[in-house]
């Protein structure tokens, strides 16, 4: 690893869990690289999970770190942030994780405008038990769950924290690591909830079954699936079927949650002198 | 400083002063009956302090939300009712795990299930011993009148402080909704306790060491000391760990950490229970009547007591044991189909006969039906 | 005396392959095992693409500093 990044990461508790091609060290390492190159205070940075493969990234990452529930990262983390707001907090989470039993959070979450970077690891699947289908899996494919193919419809993650109330939304992938660098420095400095899907890729629990060949071949495949958000503004519809976009999805700053609360603070503090 | 004065205040309230009193600054909750009346003072007294108030989307988010909150530092609390305890109860065993200091207000209602808002039980006294899975410490406070809301909430926040553990405020409908004359103590009489921090270098801070206190220092976030919190078995260091001597040694010391200090942990009220030849073991509102069945019965020359468990969990094993050497019989009033009488029985089935008197329709246990009780097994 | 380019911790390295099929320049190539090792160092742009994309971290491209 190179030396500057070392510094980020709890180097002795490597080599990771995860499996040979996992997508989730792709987007773990560019989270670290993001926070790198932000200039935040490392000693008040601090990195909430939930449960899942994903949820496994902070405790390989050297900052406050919480592992929690399943589901529950986003609850712990505006915990963390409104009890003190100075504090920088990521939360990284699965598809799973934030969109099934963690939903209600997330939408509520983003209603609220709290002042948190999530990096949601979207691998379309529950990697960690094995393969059963998330609410990400696309209609038709198969998991130890759906062997039938899955007959249920998906969540379109960046279009839910829009109408939900995130006020940054972006989208990145595990080949295009630049691009997701750049949209998660963003998210960091959006005053408000950022949400940043990072389209990973499990070759143990979702590749294989479905016949996607090897990490590299899924790796590919995200490649060629992606278009640009700029680019994709030239292109007639029908040329974007069956893609998905990638970049800066929407961006509009309004008043966040845990600055208005420390202004109705201020506000009552002064009445009463 | 304000000279002290006579207030009418519900449970509900002197729970809430109780906890700002001790020093809490943050309260996340979900409305509902018969325990919203926390939620709504604490909204409105906490931005005051300085603190902060949230209503979160749900108990989940609430529980998991004071356990954030508390790891920045802050005094945190949490207060609901029967479905909003039960949706509580995973992070709840996080907490125990993490050993995260927080502190839960159940004020009980008839349940299961959405059961009877408000109407009062104590249905949740084995709820509160093992809600949630697996084996875990828990510490659970049970007050009997409007003074000991706002003196045990103190006291459960300064518990959960010291000892790294959710603690419960046990309280019933009755309690919290009652209007009581309290005399408040003022905060320069309240004593307060704060977490133990650490204070060596970073890379030497062991979040769950092992040493004679049994209770490890804990850093706050965005301190420096860069900590890893899970629910996993860990080892000293917070890091996961499936190795099963680890597993054994931070088990038992989470199960035994307590143990210790037992002489302050432990506390309940006896009336005329020494010489008594049968003894009430009642708690929380049916405490109230119990005490009348004993003053009325003892006026007519009948032997009777009463034991009064202030701290639920852990039990006042010992001393109730050693009651029951005397007395041959022990009745267990409780609001519920009967749940303490279980640990009741455990303890003294070879000292004593024990009964029990259960009411499960709504209605509070009357000092009449102790009485009635009473001189049924004269 | 040169600097190697690629620096490769191989106890970190769990063959995935995903490192040597990205390369550009056929720099790098899997063992017996699918373990990167390099072939061609000469070849190496110095591009980074392997770096930034092994899921173990298990690479570090020396590069001029910019
Ligand atoms: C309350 C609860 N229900 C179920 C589980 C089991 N569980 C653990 S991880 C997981 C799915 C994780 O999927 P995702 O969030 O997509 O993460 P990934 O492993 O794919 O990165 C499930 C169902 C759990 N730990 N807790
Ligand atoms: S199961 Fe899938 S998501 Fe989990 S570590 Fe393996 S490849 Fe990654
Ligand atoms: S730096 Fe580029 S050219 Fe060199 S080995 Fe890596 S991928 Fe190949
Ligand atoms: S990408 Fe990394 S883990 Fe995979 S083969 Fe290359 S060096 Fe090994
Ligand atoms: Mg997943």
């Amino acid at each position: 690893m190179r030396p500057e990044l070392q510094k980020l990461f709890r180097m002795d508790k490597l080599p990771h869990i995860w499996c040979p091609g996992c997508g989730h060290g792709i987007i773990t390492r560019a989270i670290a690289e993001a926070i790198n190159e932000s200039d935040l205070d490392l000693d008040k940075t601090v990195i909430v999970s939930g449960i899942g493969c994903s949820s496994r990234a902070p405790g390989y990452m050297h900052f406050d770190t919480l592992h929690t529930l399943h589901g529950r990262a986003l609850a712990f983390a505006t915990g963390v942030k409104l009890a003190n707001p100075e504090l920088n907090v990521f939360v990284l989470t699965g598809d799973g994780d934030a969109t099934a039993i963690g939903g209600n959070h997330f939408i509520h979450a983003a209603r609220r405008n709290i002042d948190l970077n999530i990096i949601l690891f979207n691998n379309n699947i529950y990697g960690m038990t094995g393969g059963q289908y998330s609410p990400l899996t696309p209609t038709g494919k198969i998991a130890s769950t759906s062997p039938y193919g899955n007959p249920e419809n998906n969540f379109d993650i960046p279009a839910l924290a829009i109408a939900a109330g995130a006020s940054y939304v972006a989208r990145g992938t595990a080949f295009h690591d630049k691009l997701l660098i750049d949209c998660i420095k963003e998210g960091i400095k959006n005053k408000g909830f950022s949400l940043i899907e990072a389209m990973s890729m499990c070759p143990t629990s979702y590749g294989r079954r479905n016949k996607m060949g090897n990490a590299a071949d899924m790796l590919n495949d995200l490649k060629t699936t992606a278009v640009n958000i700029n680019v994709a503004k030239k292109l007639p519809p029908e040329k974007l079927e069956g893609k998905f976009l990638i970049g800066k999805l929407h961006h509009k700053p309004y008043p966040e949650f845990t600055q208005e609360y420390d202004k109705l603070i201020a506000k009552l503090q002064k009445g009463a002198e | 400083m304000t000279s002290k004065k006579a207030r009418l205040i519900q449970g509900n309230r002197a729970c809430a002063e109780g906890a700002m009193a001790a020093g809490v600054r943050f309260f996340a909750g979900y409305p509902i009956t018969p325990s919203t009346e926390i939620a709504e003072i604490m909204s409105e007294e906490l931005p005051k302090l300085g603190g902060k108030f949230i209503q979160m989307e749900d108990e989940i988010a609430s529980m998991a939300c004071i356990i954030g909150a508390s790891l920045t530092g802050k005094k945190v609390l949490t207060a609901s009712s029967g479905p909003g305890i039960s949706l509580k109860q995973e992070a709840i065993g996080y907490a125990c795990m993490t050993e995260i200091p927080c502190v839960i207000v159940n004020v009980q209602r008839l349940g299961p299930s959405t059961g009877g808002p408000t109407s009062s039980a104590q249905g949740d006294i084995m709820q509160a011993r093992w809600g949630t899975h697996g084996d875990h410490p828990i510490i659970a406070l049970c007050p009997s009148s409007v003074y000991e809301c706002f003196t045990l909430t103190v006291t459960a926040v300064n518990f959960a402080e010291k000892y790294r553990t959710p603690v419960y405020v046990l309280m019933d409908e009755i309690i919290g909704h009652m209007r009581e004359k309290v005399i408040l103590p003022n905060i320069d009489e309240i004593k307060i306790v704060n977490r133990k921090r650490p204070t060596c270098p970073s890379n030497e801070y062991k979040p769950y060491q092992i040493d004679e206190t049994l209770i490890p220092a804990m850093a706050d976030f965005g301190t420096g000391y860069k900590w890893h919190v899970t629910g996993l078995f860990h080892d000293e260091t917070g890091f996961p760990s499936g190795k099963p001597k680890v597993i054994e040694e931070q088990f038992k010391r989470l199960m035994t950490k307590f143990d210790k200090y037992s002489d302050e942990i432990l506390s309940w009220e006896e009336t005329e229970a020494e010489d008594a030849e049968i003894l009430l073991v009642a708690y929380g509102s049916t405490a109230r009547s119990a005490l009348d069945a004993v003053n009325i019965l003892r006026s007519e020359g009948i032997k009777v007591g009463l034991f009064r468990p202030i701290t639920i969990w852990p039990f006042p094993e010992k001393r109730l044991k050693t009651l029951a050497e005397k007395a041959n019989k022990i009745i267990v009033p409780e609001m519920n189909y009967g749940q303490l009488i279980l640990e009741v029985e455990r303890i003294c089935k070879d000292k004593a006969s024990v009964g029990g008197l259960f009411k499960f329709n709504s209605l509070p246990i009357t000092p009449e039906e102790i009485m009635f009780k009473i001189r049924e097994v004269l | 005396m040169v600097e190697k380019p690629l620096d490769i911790d191989q106890k970190l390295c769990k063959g995935c392959g995903i490192c040597y099929t990205l390369c550009p320049k056929k720099a790098i190539k899997g063992d017996e095992k699918g373990k990167v090792v390099v072939d061609n160092p000469d070849l190496c742009s110095k591009c980074g693409i392997c770096e930034s994309h092994c899921p173990d971290y298990a690479i570090f491209v020396r590069r001029e500093k910019k």
